[in-house]
């Protein structure tokens, strides 16, 4: 059973070449907390807002460029942004909360619901948790089609974030080319499990639902269907000028920046640092399949979106290779019908879109979980905000919480 | 009385020429109701063609194929209410989009349908068009001042900010097309002989020098024309505010714009000025680089048989339009919910078919020959920028003023200099 | 690795084992923070993955802060734990990794523990003047700060 276990690959995954003499010289600069907070001006707490010509700017909660509730409070001198601060938590559910109050079966629904975007994700995070506080493993069958769906729901995110991203800068014919693509994913979702959006499409120890009639069928055709519109995409927007113009050194994040500040996914793999837990710490049936990381080398949006582009054709290749290998088999492990985990506590994290998907769970033998943390990728990136926006514009602030890709059932939970 | 009247008609000159008042206030009024029309034509095309750009349909609803559509919008706002703003200054408030619309409506009266289908033909016409078309500006300030409120203030100083950066440009490509007319000879580098040109500003001048050399302005001194052309084709765009430089009335931005304050009628006074800015600068590219009213290739395709060939044109696209109405009309669907709609459309075809054939009558095709071809023209270009706004992302605004003052002026600059040299040399 | 930290602190690090393949480590309050510097700065766990708190009400010491930290050059993770009891204040970990900002906001938020140097310590997803720390044992499923929802949102309850 190597699959999950940290700790035990022989060959590390290796960052370039700036090691430790890089990480000694930046220590000074990313060990100071205050470098990323200098704008709220806490050391002078008598500075009022007369000392200075500095603007003060609300971007609501309702605001259309910002991706769902997320309130930024911006200081401008002119149009320069000088500090961010972000006010979150419109969305907070309580979802955690509610996790202690239900079984680990019935809490299965409530992980989609967090990024909505990517249900699937969030559901293969929380079984796949669950099945190691169970010390169980789902078998390979249940693997492939987690894998497949997965994939698929990563590309979904991706052209989601493609179409709203390009629409925040001002493109607007992406969106609604992303979301006629996507459209064939969302069907092949809802023949599978009947829905859409929010899945729910695995079960603690495998999942529920056997493929149906013609889906090895309906997947090869997606994937048929689907380069030459990623190439559609590419074509109006990768050489375009001003498209070049508006995301080439906007947002910037360094790699030492990046790792001090927890980012994962695409914005940690754009600045540079080739790391992604389908690799690292492979998962559901990950080690069986042959891809390519794609990494960037500025930090900049630019980056972040061809890294997300190149991830898209890297997705359509696991899948492919999925459906060619898929074995038979039974699609559940035998999982007691009362799931009671022994006492222990586990954290199994998977790569989400968004980035590290991790779920914390704390069990203290009964059926219902003790407490369940899910570390929501989006509320970390979106920590990398501020930095990533001083000295920017504002119509940069824009475009960057669109490449950040954040989705706020996930940073509110 | 009467021989007032229909003395203007042997004449040929414009009627502010003859000073006809009764002619010119005849052409006024049709200039007017044209331009309305063809307003709320592009409003509709805008939503279609978008709409077909973004693989969606656009209205269907409201009339076939949403034809009724720019008028359900008129009416609706108009029957909004009107806020204003408690702290904004009420006359401001009120004159700025008056301004607007004035500026943008005032071009038309130098603007050239034919060699005497003008309202009046000023001397210094096109120096007129870009004196008051950059009185908008005014409006757009007034419009965020009165507003009283910081986000639309921003906006509207990004606008004028912009508008006037981007008339520099502007004007440098119109001097360079102006130089062109004092030229003589024929065909693209003035070699050969020909009627002596004098330069002229007048825009009918302008076009009918184009004629006497044989070239449109837009392959003159090939690049040059070409590119003069492309800088106030880019710097239009710019103008009026349009993608990709619409970054003060964009949404999804933080200040939606000058206009945000405003409701019902008011705000739709601002599209009126818009569109019919559109219109007019489009006007000035075609009268200034594409020939004015001429047929394609009037000199190198002459004679009674391309006459004729050219001459069918008008009447030809209305019946196409017409063929296209009725294929509309087939796919219709067949239940009896659209059977308003069906015969809606089978009539609007039939009216376009019925104009068609009326231009194929001799008569008509002369007279309709020169407004047809101008028409035509600006039409491509309304086209041109509904495809611009459905393809392009927006500009920064630093990059917007970068672009404006770091590019297109120079080009502007090195285009004169290079004009003016090589007419002075060939 | 832990054979020469346990070494270094002795009685300070309480416990250190593997449940299920994952490395965690069990360590006194007082030594956490030095801990966390040599983590980071010898050991190479650059990435602070999370950092949560757990609350078993009926222990002196309630609180169990977890520190979950990953190691991009040796691609290792590794848990640290502490107990602290309820009003006592961990030193904060924002000096080490910048990370540590909001997650320990939110901690503060959920569980109400405080942080000693932490840059700006308000609650996150709660609004800001909310009395109560959710995430607590003794905080009811549904119950709400009736108080603030009613001054705030002008109704009566939120339920």
């Amino acid at each position: 059973m190597g699959a999950g276990q940290p700790g035990n690959r022989e060959r590390p995954i290796t960052m370039t070449d700036r090691t430790m003499t890089e990480q000694k010289t930046t220590e000074q600069k990313t060990s100071d907390p205050t470098r990323f907070l200098s704008h709220l001006e806490l050391d002078q707490p008598d500075k009022t807002f007369l000392d200075s010509n500095e603007l003060v700017i609300n971007m609501g909660p309702q605001h259309p460029a910002t991706h769902g509730v997320l309130r930024v409070i911006l200081k401008l001198d002119g149009e320069k942004v000088l500090g961010t601060e972000c006010v979150i938590g419109y969305l907070h559910r309580g979802v955690e909360k509610i996790a202690e109050n239900r079984t680990y079966t019935m809490f299965n629904p409530y992980v989609d619901r967090m990024d909505y975007v990517a249900a699937v994700s969030n559901g293969l995070g929380y079984c796949e948790a669950v099945e190691k506080l169970l010390n169980i493993e789902a078998p390979p069958r249940a693997k492939y089609i987690r894998v497949i769906l997965t994939e698929l729901n990563r590309m979904a995110s991706h052209q989601l974030w493609l179409g709203t991203h390009a629409l925040d800068i001002g493109a607007m014919t992406p969106l609604f080319y992303t979301f006629r693509d996507r459209e064939e994913i969302l069907k092949i979702f809802e023949k599978y499990c009947g829905a859409r959006l929010t899945t729910h499409a695995f079960r603690i120890g495998g999942c529920q639902y056997e493929t149906y009639e013609g889906f090895e069928r309906d997947v090869i055709k997606f994937l048929n269907f689907v380069p030459p519109k990623i190439d559609e995409y590419e074509e109006l927007l990768t050489s375009n000028r001003i498209w070049l113009e508006r995301t080439k050194n906007v947002g910037v994040i360094s790699r030492a920046d990046a790792i001090a500040l927890g980012v994962t996914g695409p914005v940690l793999r754009a600045s540079g640092v080739k790391w992604d837990l389908r690799k690292a710490q492979p998962y559901a049936a990950y080690s069986d399949f042959d891809f390519e990381i794609p990494i960037g080398t500025n930090g900049d949006t630019y980056d972040r979106y061809t890294v997300r582009m190149e991830e898209m054709r890297q997705s359509l290749r696991i899948i492919r290779q999925a459906v060619e290998r898929i074995p038979e088999g039974p699609i559940m492990a035998k999982v007691p019908k009362v799931i009671k985990p022994p006492v222990g506590e586990i954290y199994h994290s998977i790569e989400a879109p968004k980035g590290e998907l991790g779920y914390f769970i704390v069990s203290d033998g009964s059926t219902q979980p003790y407490r369940v943390r899910v570390r929501p990728p989006s509320f970390v990136n979106l920590q990398a905000l501020d930095i990533m926006v001083r000295g920017a514009l504002v119509a940069d602030v824009i475009a960057v919480i669109g490449t950040l890709d954040i989705v706020l059932g996930e940073v509110d939970r | 009385m009467l021989d007032y009247i229909t003395s203007y008609l042997s004449s040929d000159t414009t009627p502010g020429q003859a000073g006809n008042v009764f002619w010119a206030f005849v052409y006024i009024m049709v200039v007017f109701g044209g331009i309305s029309v063809a307003v709320m034509a592009m409003n509709w095309l805008e939503r279609k063609a978008l709409a077909h750009f973004q693989i969606r349909l656009g209205p269907m609803r409201v009339g076939p194929h949403g034809l009724l559509q720019p008028i359900a919008d008129a009416i609706k706002l108009m029957t909004k209410e009107d806020i204003i703003p408690a702290e904004a200054d009420k006359f401001v408030f009120w004159i700025a989009p008056l301004i607007i619309l004035c500026a943008s409506f005032a071009v038309y009266i130098v603007v050239p349908f034919g060699p005497t289908h003008a309202i009046t033909d000023l001397n210094i016409g096109i120096l007129f068009m870009l004196g008051v078309s950059s009185l908008s500006v005014l409006g757009v300030v007034m419009a965020g001042w009165a507003s009283n409120s910081h986000y639309p203030l921003i906006g509207a100083l990004r606008s004028s900010a912009q508008m006037v950066s981007y008339e520099v440009a502007m004007g440098m490509a119109v001097v360079s097309a102006v130089l062109m007319t004092s030229l003589h000879g024929l065909g693209p580098y003035g070699v050969g002989v020909g009627t002596s040109g004098t330069g002229t500003l007048s825009m009918i001048g302008i076009v009918q020098a184009q004629q006497e050399q044989h070239v449109w302005f837009l392959f003159k001194f090939f690049p040059l024309g070409f590119i003069a052309f492309g800088i106030f084709a880019i710097a239009m765009v710019a103008e009026t505010n349009r993608a990709p430089f619409d970054l003060p009335e964009a949404e999804s931005e933080l200040t939606a714009g000058f206009h945000t304050e405003y409701s019902g009628l008011r705000w739709s006074l601002f599209m009126l000025g818009e569109y019919a800015a559109m219109i007019a600068v489009s006007s000035i590219a075609v009268t200034l680089w594409l020939g004015g009213w001429y047929r394609p290739f009037p000199n190198t395709l002459t004679g009674e048989t391309w006459d004729l060939v050219f001459s069918l044109f008008p009447g030809l696209s209305f019946l196409a339009l017409a063929a296209i109405a009725f294929v509309g009309v087939r796919r219709m669907p067949k239940h009896p919910y659209f059977r308003v709609q069906t015969i809606g459309l089978a009539g609007f075809g039939a009216v376009l078919g019925l104009i068609g054939l009326i231009l194929f009558a001799p008569p008509m095709r002369d007279r309709v020959q020169d407004i047809f071809w101008f028409v035509a023209k600006v039409a491509g270009f309304m086209y041109l920028y509904i495809w611009y706004r459905a393809t392009f992302p927006r500009y920064r605004f630093d990059q917007l003023m970068k672009v404006g003052w770091k590019v297109l002026l120079p080009i502007g600059i090195g285009v004169l200099i290079l004009t003016a040299v090589l007419g002075v040399v060939l | 690795m832990v054979a020469k930290l346990k070494g270094q602190y002795g009685s300070g690090v309480r416990e250190a084992c593997t449940y299920l393949g994952q490395n965690y480590m069990v360590v006194e309050p007082s030594v956490v923070s030095e801990l966390l510097q040599i983590l980071r700065n010898r050991e190479q766990f650059d990435y602070c993955v999370d950092i949560t708190a757990v609350h078993y009400p009926e222990r002196e010491t309630q609180f169990e802060l977890v520190w979950i930290l990953y190691s991009f050059p040796r691609n290792e993770r590794i848990r640290v734990k502490t107990m602290i009891a309820d009003g006592e204040s961990i030193p904060s970990a924002v000096s080490i990794w910048a990370t540590a900002n909001w997650l320990e906001r939110e901690v503060y938020d959920m569980f109400g523990i405080r942080f000693d140097g932490h840059p700006d310590l308000k609650r996150i997803l709660l609004p800001d003047g909310w009395k109560g720390h959710p995430l607590r044992k003794d905080y009811g499923i549904i119950q709400q700060d009736q108080e603030w929802v009613q001054a705030n949102l002008g109704i009566e309850s939120g339920q």
